[in-house]
């Protein structure tokens, strides 16, 4: 093939997995087809995560810490043997953050050529990825997973899904609906108009919150606002992914060959180069940075470059001079030494969060924490808003993990999609049946509600209420009403209903403290005690 | 300095400062303390005249919610006495929950069908089938069979969605000024398609309570006089005809139950223009003597409607 066709091909192969996962993620919501079966369980219509199921560092980083692959991710052996072979061509041809990379360093710059060009020569700083990424494998080890943090498929869905989805959403639905407000027909035929166009895509169901995700937007937009400075800011000098990806690359029998002699020294590869690489003749190439975009051979004027199966291994460098020995040494040592600092840190052991409340079907905290790459596919297919991530509600190394936060939404009685959903088994796939416990089974609880007496309106304040018990969904319901004759501030008579709630029955979805309405602080709220993950965080003596 | 140059200048700075002065003033004299934005009083009266012949209420039982549904209305009169050539029919079952068709939570999804169909026959141009939901309402519209059923027979199935809230003042005792899906105050005709239902604060749910689905805001408050607040809703929205539903009915564990041990199957669907009567006839379904449901007398009380079962002309039928 020829060089240029190949380079258009990449084109076309950036744009077209960029959009599949645009148009996954947002499919990773059930939309409310409504078909001929209600007896039939809700399911995603989409296979939405395939982006993290073929996704080499959550596989690899998930296997150093429970020793074992949960089952999709397996399909990620398709990247990896891809790599093997041929070398990082996940990052110049799939992968979507290097893709948006790719893009934002792409407009025109006002920059001198000569500060592109030196830009684009190797710089020591971008061996820091492998550190990161050796340090993060050595904190796996212990089951400390923090791979998630900059896995860039886990990084952009969770951004896209916590912070700018719900930000785009906000101002769309801001003007539309203000247009819709004027009551000039015209307007709001726009108004129609518009939720028509984006209400199966960009818009989600409603519009979403997540605790604290401006963090998650500013870290995002600050990556693709670098790619201004250096190209491929966050390809070139952090991704892990890139990283592991470029160690494979080092057994493959796809590469570059330089015919040394016939460069002029034009720089004009240099210009073009995303990955600092050195595809310049005199120099070796570094497979391990080379994202194989292919636009050095393609404006090589002299038929220096040359990618082909079997090069003369010659022209390519080692990864030996990146990266030393030493550092590499004291990456694994900063990973090691961080883990038992961060489990020192109390609120894993000790002091535990009450308010941390995982989604259902979650394993045991630190199996958990062994899993979670904190990709928030959770948090987007929450039909009620109600999964959120953390900031350090979950200790140091659980950052960015999904929580229930029970004014925001509630776990909905018969859904199960977050654990259908999560890649790699920290909320285990279970079914409603499971959930539910079946007929008189024991139901998946994720905490357990308790009344606040003091800000219940009948309880204190002789004020009928029971909206905590009219949502209660279990049959028979967790909370259960006594009544009582009270004497009011003027002597009189009221009867009250009272509601009280019953451990056994009550799994903590939380509807409770969703609907209560007392509305700052609920006089109903859930905490975790009771979790069926958890075989410490107990309540009820069980037999 | 040139005379030009200082002309133009001077007459610069002067707009400037005019501009500004003006705009400030102008600001200024705008500044009052921000209010939320209420209609007047409103009441939405979708009933049609009375008709003496015919009676008031009708019910019948037997094993097809559909046939049920059609026998009651032709007993009332068929559906041209309720639907006109081109009206926009708004339909509002009980779609409150995350509940399939035999957990009883919702309206049967076969009622829902088959007043549809009916009102198309009779012309309608447009059959709107809405609620607000409870649980997530794309869980409860699918999981209800309902939004299927509807969208089957060719209604427009409308999600709740909060920019479709208006303002109303509905002049209550308790309700003022309280949010309304707009669907409501756009329609021709209203028909409210209840479920009969155990509730623990009321003892029952039927039709009257069917019309917190019509509201947005802060529903859970209503609870604290919900006796009042219901007949507030009926007060304010009085619906051309009530069906309701007491197919499979929830004996207790309401409003949402869950298990099929608590429901029993009545098989009957009752119609009726009155929604007072038509609740307390669902009261007596229940087992419960009407004035024994707050809601109802109160309701009945204002002028609302019939409540003594005696005194409803009630045509039975059995297939």
């Amino acid at each position: 093939m020829n060089i240029k066709a190949a380079r258009n091909l990449r084109r076309i192969s950036q744009g077209l997995f960029l959009i599949l996962f645009l148009f996954l993620l947002f499919k990773t919501e059930f939309r409310g087809t409504f078909s001929e079966n209600s007896q039939e369980n809700i399911r995603l219509s989409y296979p939405v995560r395939i982006f993290l199921d073929i996704d080499p560092l959550a596989a690899v980083s998930t296997a150093i810490s429970t020793h074992s692959l949960y089952k999709p991710i397996i399909w990620s052996l398709i990247v990896i043997i891809g790599s093997i072979l041929i070398g990082r061509l996940f990052c110049g041809w799939i992968c979507p953050l290097g893709t948006l990379n790719h893009i934002f360093s792409s407009f025109k710059s006002d920059k001198k050529r000569e500060k592109i060009i030196n830009s684009n020569r190797y710089k020591n700083w971008q061996s820091v990825k492998f550190y990161i990424l050796f340090g993060m494998l050595a904190a796996a080890v212990f089951s400390s997973l923090q791979t998630g943090l900059l896995d860039p498929i886990s990084f952009t869905i969770r951004s896209l899904a916590t912070s700018i989805i719900p930000g785009l959403n906000y101002i769309m639905r801001l003007i539309l609906d203000s247009m819709y407000a004027t009551e000039n027909s015209f307007l709001q035929f726009v108004s129609n108009l518009g939720y028509k166009i984006f209400e199966n895509n960009l818009f989600t169901f409603k519009q979403l919150y997540f605790h604290n995700s401006f963090i998650i937007g500013i870290i995002f937009l600050t990556v693709l606002i670098f790619n201004r400075i250096i190209i491929r800011f966050w390809c070139r000098g952090i991704c892990p992914l890139g990283a592991l990806l470029g160690i494979f690359s080092k057994l493959s029998i796809f590469g570059m060959e330089k015919d040394h002699e016939k460069c002029t020294y034009c720089d004009k590869c240099l210009i073009d180069c995303q990955g600092a690489d050195e595809p310049i003749a005199g120099v070796k190439w570094k497979s391990h940075e080379c994202v194989l975009c292919f636009n050095c051979q393609a404006s090589c004027p002299e038929d220096v470059i040359h990618f082909k199966f079997f090069p003369k291994q010659e022209s390519i460098g080692a990864l030996a001079p990146d990266l030393t020995r030493r550092r590499l040494i004291i990456s694994l040592g900063a990973g090691f030494t961080l883990f038992p600092i961060l489990r020192a840190a109390s609120g894993l052991e000790k002091n535990y969060n009450p308010k941390l409340i995982r989604p259902p079907g979650s394993l045991e905290e630190k199996d958990f924490l062994a899993r979670c790459i904190r990709c928030g596919e959770c948090m987007k297919v929450c039909p009620t808003n109600a999964i959120h991530p953390t900031l350090l509600e979950a200790g140091p190394e659980g950052i960015w993990t999904p929580f229930l936060i029970m004014r925001m939404g509630y776990c909905e009685d018969t859904c199960v999609l977050c654990s259908q959903i999560c890649p790699t088994g920290s909320i285990w796939e279970i079914d409603e049946e499971t959930k539910s416990g079946g007929e008189n089974g024991n139901r998946v609880k994720i905490g357990t509600a308790f009344i606040d007496q003091g800000r219940c309106l009948p309880h204190a304040m002789d004020i009928p209420c029971i909206v905590c018990e009219e949502h209660c969904p279990t049959s028979p319901k967790a909370i259960h009403l006594k009544d009582v004759t009270v004497i009011d501030r003027n002597g009189e008579k009221v009867e009250l209903r009272q509601p009280y709630v019953d451990p056994e029955l009550c799994w903590g979805c939380g509807i409770c403290e969703y609907m209560c309405p007392v509305k700052d602080k609920p006089a109903i709220y859930v905490t975790n005690v009771g979790e069926t993950r958890s075989p410490e965080n107990r309540l009820l003596l069980e037999a | 300095m040139e005379r030009r140059k200082f002309i133009k200048l001077t007459a610069r700075a002067g707009a400037g400062v005019i501009a500004s002065g003006g705009m400030g003033f102008w600001l200024a004299s705008r500044s009052k303390k921000p209010t939320v934005r209420t209609e007047i009083g409103t009441r939405l009266d979708y009933t049609i005249p009375p008709s003496p012949d015919l009676p008031e209420l009708a019910s019948a039982k037997g094993d097809s919610p559909s046939e049920l549904t059609e026998m009651v209305i032709n007993a009332l009169g068929g559906i041209n006495r309720f639907i006109s050539q081109g009206d926009i029919v708004v339909i509002k079952p009980n779609i409150g929950w995350d509940r399939i068709p035999q957990q009883a939570a919702n309206t049967n999804p076969e009622v829902v069908k088959k007043t549809v169909e009916l009102c198309y026959n009779a012309g309608a141009k447009k059959v709107i089938v809405t609620d607000a939901s409870c649980n997530d309402p794309r869980r409860c519209f699918a999981r209800s069979g309902i939004a299927n059923a509807a969208e089957k027979a060719g209604a427009e199935v409308k999600l709740p969605e909060k920019r479709k809230l208006k303002n109303v003042n509905m002049d209550g005792v308790i309700l003022k000024n309280w949010p309304i899906y707009s669907h409501y105050l756009e329609a021709d005709k209203v028909i409210n398609i209840p479920i009969l239902k155990h509730h623990n604060l009321t003892r029952l749910t039927i039709g009257m309570k069917n019309w917190y689905g019509m509201i947005g805001g802060i529903r859970s408050q209503l609870h604290q006089d919900i006796h009042n607040s219901i007949a507030d809703l009926a007060q304010f929205m009085k619906p051309t005809l009530v069906i309701l539903d007491a197919f499979r009915v929830l004996l207790t564990n309401g409003p949402q139950g869950g298990s099929p041990r608590d429901v029993k199957n009545m098989n009957i669907i009752a119609a009726g223009t009155d929604q007072v009567a038509v609740d307390a006839y669902g009261a007596h379904l229940f087992g419960i003597n009407p004035d024994e449901i707050p809601f109802i007398t109160i309701a009945h009380q204002r002028g609302l409607g019939k409540m003594d079962i005696s005194e409803i002309n009630i045509k039975n039928m059995i297939t």
